[in-house]
């Protein structure tokens, strides 16, 4: 099997790398190998299957030893759970330098020293929160990630950030082969939620590809650093993900996305009563005005 | 104090007339609080001593003057050895013109090069409209048949992706799909520019060949391929069309500038001349095998020709002195099946000849250089093969396993007994070893005449002339055309090795009836 190459976006705080690294232990259980490249300086990306903190960061070794070409692969490349391989790109504090560039240079790195073997089937990139600056598109720049799968829910943010996201898809799909390869909810509860994301991934050209509902098992395996796969894996829960993987290994939807106007994306919330029609008589008024 | 249009005078000898002196002197007094002169030769001496030598050294958060360029001008120089190629830097403004200026001091000619002169939007929003436009002016200004894109340090901290941006300026019309549009990334914060050179090379061998291999066969064309490397002899790319010539050997060099960095003054100027053609490029897959002239600076060329072009890329050094040259014409003849001509054999022996009449006043000389890693290596080698001893070898690009390299050569050689290597380290780091190891001449470009001037100041004894040998070049002219690659390269390097001895020898030489009972006429 060639090697797959997918990245994972959406809204901050969404459950991406949870998820990620939930769907990654499924994929691995199924015999998958599989790596894993944490795209966020904050590098949480690989906690759950090292059962660590936080991994250290090739940019953080490299500062350390000077620069990125002292570095080895074996620094920077960790094993964990089922044989997961993981690695974080690290970045600066909040405030400082420049987090895309670290994504460049890790990624560059990784690609010199041979990290992508023959003997991978998929490499997973979690990417933080929005695409803000050409540093994390990195990864589905020509010749890496094909796949891009945003994790989303219900919730008005959530869908903005995707429609987002696809929009920064469109334009390296038309020069590339990056396809949007679907959406996965990532539950919140929220009423009519998977008939909303449906509809949202029908607008959009594209497929809910899973709907992983709400578990408290999955914090509980967190606080333990671990994926609910391998703290329960007979947890209801673990089976979502593992449906979710076997989806992902048979998935041939890829396509380039038509993201959806403003006004589209509110029609479509009010539709499912997530957002109020406006009320333009209101607008400007002050409390004193409308007495 | 005005100059007179009769006799227009520049700095110097002009400052030296008694009027500029008093009037500089003047203003040092009253405006420049100047330390005292015997403070100031008191910290100069210091510079000098051992103590400082060890404080320099464990410098931790400072460069003075690294001895390299940065990425893009490498990528730069590659693109124009290829034929009607203009070289585009994606990026900021000021960057190209210094690639430009570095080239014209160096070359002594028009240097020509675009950007697309990225400012404030662009950093924000991306570049990608300034590649629309810069693509579009470039192709209708300056009608070349290639335009080989690299990047500087803005574009590359902003994350530009340069295929995407290429293609999408295609897409959009802004030139034609099938104009030949090669690319690197060349970070300049990353590497040096022979690493940008290595970059623009796979870039533009990976553009011609990657999806085209289906038809090609290793061999079908007969033909051996050389890649130069960043490489500003022209002399080296001529001597290695003669010498295949002279064996009869096919071949393709792969980057040649020599046409277009050495224009005739005739009254036509040529914005393109000579070069690489595309069907080269395109054909070289094709050869029997591809050599690499600087292979320590081509490694990701060689990994892409040994991956793609299924070329296993022999292992030799950079063809500099007398068995390396050598070694790389026995690999050529071995590949091609070609004899080493008589020719050859007789411009050999016309070396060994010129190193044994010279031999006597360059045996125990002591050398200390600097420059690019496959250079300084093939110097080193050079000098072990003269006789001489090169005291301190300094690279400041050059990674632990040249290092580890050019020890293990270094140890085989009684002459480099007390020969050091330095990586990482920069030419104020060689300035103090200038002082302390005492070197009889340094080796290197043309920034070296400042630590020359120093050592003058703390004596003349002391004084450790510079060889200009390397690049860049400024302060003396037509160097750049001499060769030091093959054995011609080394007829030219022993030739200003020895005559600088002897120049030196003479200045010392020439007392009036002090020294001059050894200042003879026949040396």
């Amino acid at each position: 099997m060639a090697l797959r190459q997918c990245a994972i976006y959406g809204k901050g705080g969404i459950g991406k790398s949870t998820t990620t690294q939930n769907l990654v232990a499924a994929l691995a259980e199924a015999g998958k190998k599989i790596m894993i490249v944490g795209c966020d300086p904050k590098a949480d990306s690989t906690r759950l299957i090292l059962h660590s903190k936080a991994q250290t960061t090739i940019m953080h070794l490299a500062a350390e030893a000077g620069s990125v070409e002292d570095l080895e692969l074996e620094d920077v490349l960790k094993v964990g759970y089922a044989d997961i391989k993981c690695v974080e790109s690290g970045g600066p504090e909040p405030g400082v330098g420049c987090a895309g560039r670290g994504v460049i240079t890790a990624i560059n790195f990784l690609e010199e020293e041979g990290a992508y073997d023959e003997d991978l089937d998929f490499v997973f990139y979690d990417v933080l929160g929005d695409v803000v600056c050409g540093g994390f598109a990195m990864p589905i720049r020509e010749n890496k990630a094909q796949e891009i799968y945003i994790v989303v829910s219900g919730e008005m943010m959530a869908m903005y950030a995707a429609n987002n996201i696809a929009k920064g898809i469109v334009k390296y799909a038309n020069s590339g082969s990056v396809r949007l390869a679907g959406l996965i909810c990532n539950s919140r509860e929220t009423d009519r939620e998977d008939e909303l994301i449906e509809a949202l991934a029908a607008k959009i050209g594209t497929q809910m590809i899973h709907f992983v509902p709400r578990d408290n098992v999955v914090q509980r395996a967190e606080i333990r650093r671990m994926t609910c796969i391998e703290y329960d894996p007979s947890a209801t829960q673990s089976d979502e993900y593992r449906a979710l993987a076997q989806k992902v290994i048979t998935n041939t939807n890829l396509v380039i996305p038509e993201p959806c106007t403003m006004d589209e994306l509110e029609d479509l919330l009010m539709e499912f009563g997530i957002m109020e029609e406006e009320d333009e008589t209101i607008i400007g008024q002050t409390a004193t005005t409308e007495g | 104090m005005s100059q007179e249009v009769e006799n227009i005078q520049p700095s110097y000898p002009l400052f030296r007339n008694d009027e500029y002196k008093e009037n500089l002197s003047t203003k040092r007094e009253a405006y420049e609080e100047r330390h005292p002169q015997d403070k100031i030769d008191e910290t100069f001496q210091w510079t000098t001593t051992e103590e400082y030598k060890e404080l320099n050294f464990n410098r931790e958060a400072l460069t003075v003057n690294p001895a390299k360029a940065c990425q893009p001008l490498g990528a730069v120089l590659c693109s124009l050895g290829f034929e009607k190629t203009m070289p585009y830097v994606h990026g900021s403004q000021g960057c190209v013109a210094y690639f430009r200026t570095y080239f014209n001091r160096h070359f002594k000619e028009p240097i020509a090069c675009v950007s697309d002169s990225m400012t404030e939007d662009a950093a924000v929003f991306g570049g990608q409209k300034n590649m629309y436009a810069g693509l579009e002016n470039a192709k209708a200004l300056y009608k070349p048949e290639m335009i080989a894109v690299s990047t500087t340090c803005m574009a590359e901290v902003i994350g530009d992706d340069l295929n995407a941006f290429i293609n999408n300026s295609k897409k959009e019309g802004y030139i034609e799909q099938d104009f030949p549009t090669p690319y690197a990334h060349t970070p300049s914060f990353v590497g040096s520019h022979t690493t940008g050179w290595d970059n623009m090379f796979e870039g533009i061998a990976r553009y011609f060949t990657l999806n085209y291999m289906e038809d090609k066969e290793v061999g079908s064309n007969g033909k051996i391929n050389f890649v130069p490397g960043f490489e500003t002899y022209l002399g080296n790319y001529r001597v290695i069309h003669r010498m295949m010539k002279e064996m009869g050997v096919d071949y393709s060099l792969l980057s040649d500038p020599t046409e277009v960095l050495d224009t005739p003054a005739d009254g036509e100027f040529r914005l393109y001349a000579g070069g690489t053609t595309m069907d080269e490029v395109k054909d070289a897959p094709n050869a029997i095998n591809t050599i690499m002239m600087q292979p320590w600076q081509s490694v990701k060329s060689t990994k892409f020709v040994k991956n793609t072009w299924k070329h296993d890329v022999p292992k030799l050094n950079i063809p500099m002195g007398l068995q390396w040259t050598d070694e790389l014409l026995m690999k050529v003849s071995e590949l091609s099946g070609k004899p080493i001509p008589e020719s050859l054999e007789k411009e050999r022996g016309r070396l060994v000849d010129m190193m044994t009449d010279s031999h006597a006043w360059l045996h125990g000389k002591k050398f200390a250089l600097y420059g690019d890693a496959d250079y300084c290596m093939g110097m080193t080698k050079f000098l072990l093969e003269l006789g001489a001893e090169p005291t301190d070898v300094l690279c400041n690009h050059a990674n632990k396993r040249w290092k580890k390299a050019m020890e293990k050569m270094i140890s085989e050689s009684p002459y480099g007994a007390n020969t050091t290597v330095h990586i990482s380290k920069d030419l104020w780091h060689f300035r103090s070893l200038v002082f302390t190891n005492k070197p009889d001449f340094m080796i290197g470009n043309s920034y070296g005449k400042f630590i020359q001037r120093d050592t003058l100041y703390k004596g003349e004894e002391f004084e450790v002339p510079l060889i200009r040998i390397g690049f860049p070049i400024f302060d003396r002219h037509h160097l750049h055309r001499m060769t030091t690659l093959g054995y011609e390269g080394a007829i030219y390097m022993l030739t200003t090795l020895v005559n600088a001895v002897l120049e030196q020898l003479d200045k010392e030489t020439r007392g009036m009836g002090t020294t001059d009972y050894n200042y003879d006429l026949v040396r």
